[in-house]
């Protein structure tokens, strides 16, 4: 591969900038074959020759590139690889070949409660989270009055988390992600938090950031969502990319073609 | 807005141990974050709190010194102020190694859906052991002036001792996690290995038990030698040999270089398994 230019990563104005580009990604997994798990067996199975891992791709050769501030939504049948997609581009995952870019600050929303911590009060599991998310200490102090009223859990905020409710837990969860200011939103139908004037809330915000500078990328399998939050839509199908275009377009095919 | 936007090149990445550095450098405030996290959920719901990190030390130290005194007498005339500092590293030395195993394999999934510097959550559990450490330092002083043993410059050691100790922890704990990661049944032989181990330091029992023929057990032993130059300025008010101290931060820088050099090559993997 050829080493880019400066000016390749850099760019001058920012109408013409793109946010995410993914060049000939491909993403291989190893998995074990009958599923390894103990050192024992591992020994045991290399004494006797068995037991090579397979290896799985789950992204063939992806070339895509989301302009700033444009709404991309990702659709497919499962294990089409579009998870896989939005781990590249959350960082938590490598390429196994081609090159991923990114620029601006990342902030996922795949599973918004996952790292909250039951015995931990609502605001300490607001500062752990957003420290985790990549935030600075005075940020988050920033922050803090306006996540405490998005998620609505009031008085709330000083009892440990196990008495909440498991609305109130989402909506401090995606109060937290969606308060990063982040660059690149990146979404794994994450939507369906609380009760529905809740949803109508979070969906006010994301349409809120859309018409910002953030850029944001949706996985779902509601086609309703994908065409009403974003302009562009790509169908994945067994890791490689079928269809590329406008939302509408791309749900109507996608929907057909099953 | 933003100034200076971060940029993420995934071809451009540097090498895992240094790349591991500079998102440490980055998440810094992560790490405040998870050791008042490790404090606050263990002592929250305990009435003592954090009398418990003097207390439970000092009730094994008290057992064990009532069972042992009578025995090791003639070798260690104050046998509770031999015991109590080898307790001590011990028990930080194993809880740091077992707690980040353990935090590795909770954390995976997390790691599968944000990035955040991944070592945060072992450096963070070996500050919370030292925090716990340090707090067992107020009985282990309080030993010292009942029992009337000389209070000496030598004492400089200790934190040297116990520096040196994190770091060691903080490398093994990194190397047995990546292995654990992938293994399920590491984490329960590591637990075997901890208490075989312990035995064959001179913790409890004194030296000079052993006839010399054996002491070369204890040249393979780096825990030996962590336990002897932490136990040597409060126990005997003598300084270690520099031959001593070298030895130490050698052992330590060696571990932790190891350990996260095997952690930031085979993390990823995990995050990887499907």
């Amino acid at each position: 591969m050829t080493s880019p230019a400066v000016a390749d990563v850099r760019f001058a104005s920012p109408d013409d900038g793109w946010a995410i580009r993914l060049d000939d990604v491909a993403v291989r997994y190893r998995v074990p074959q009958g599923r390894v798990t103990s050192l024992k067996e591992y020994v045991l199975g290399r004494a006797a020759g068995a037991r090579r891992p397979v290896e799985v791709a789950a992204l063939r050769g992806v070339t895509l590139e989301v302009a700033r501030g444009q709404a991309i939504g990702v659709i497919g049948p499962n294990g089409s690889g579009k998870s896989t997609l939005l781990r590249l581009i959350a960082r938590v995952l490598t390429p196994t070949s081609g090159r991923v870019r990114t620029i601006g600050r990342v902030a996922p929303i795949l599973d918004v409660v996952g790292a909250l911590h039951p015995d931990l009060t609502g605001r300490e599991n607001i500062f752990l989270n957003g420290t985790l998310l990549g935030l600075q200490l005075r940020e988050i102090v920033e922050r803090l009055g306006a996540i405490v009223e998005f998620a609505e859990i009031g008085d709330f905020i000083d009892l440990p988390m196990r008495t909440y409710s498991s609305g109130m837990t989402a909506r401090l969860g995606f109060a937290i992600a969606s308060d990063t200011e982040a660059d690149i939103l990146v979404v794994d139908e994450a939507l369906g938090v609380g009760d529905e004037r809740f949803q109508r809330k979070c969906a006010a915000r994301i349409d809120a950031l859309l018409a910002g500078q953030t850029t944001f990328v949706l996985v779902s399998h509601d086609m309703h969502s994908v065409t009403r939050l974003c302009s562009r839509a790509i169908w994945l199908d067994a890791g490689v990319v079928r269809a590329d275009g406008p939302a509408a377009d791309v749900t109507r095919l996608y929907v057909e073609g099953r | 807005m933003t100034g200076v936007r971060e940029q993420y090149d995934s071809s451009r990445r540097a090498h895992p141990m240094i790349a591991e550095l500079a998102a440490l450098l980055r998440y810094r405030d992560v790490l405040v974050q998870l050791v008042g996290r490790n404090l606050k959920v263990r002592y929250k719901r305990s009435v003592l709190g954090f009398a418990w990190s003097m207390l439970a030390p000092l009730l094994t130290m008290a057992t064990l010194s009532l069972v042992f005194t009578q025995v090791f007498r003639p070798t260690a005339p104050n046998y509770p102020l031999y015991l109590f500092p080898g307790l001590l590293l011990w028990g930080f030395f194993s809880q740091t190694t077992s707690s980040i195993t353990a935090e590795v394999i909770g954390g995976v999934e997390l790691w599968r859906r944000i990035f955040t510097p991944r070592t945060a959550f072992a450096i963070a559990t070996t500050a919370t052991g030292l925090v716990h450490l340090c707090a067992a330092l107020v009985p282990l002083a309080v030993l010292m002036l009942v029992t009337a043993a000389p209070i000496s410059l030598a004492l400089v050691a200790v934190p040297i001792a116990v520096l040196c100790t994190a770091m060691f922890a903080l490398g093994v704990g990194l190397a047995v996690a990546s292995v654990a990661g992938h293994f399920a049944d590491v984490g329960d032989l590591f637990q075997v290995v901890l208490g075989t181990w312990m035995y064959f330091t001179p913790i409890i029992y004194p030296r000079e038990i052993l006839p010399d023929a054996y002491h070369w057990v204890w040249r393979l032993n780096p825990m030996a030698y962590f336990v002897e130059a932490f136990r040597l300025p409060i126990y005997e008010a003598q300084m270690p040999s520099a031959g001593l101290l070298a030895t130490i931060v050698a052992m330590a820088c060696v571990a932790l270089v190891c350990g996260w050099w095997l952690f930031t090559r085979t993390v990823d993997d995990l995050a990887r398994r499907g």
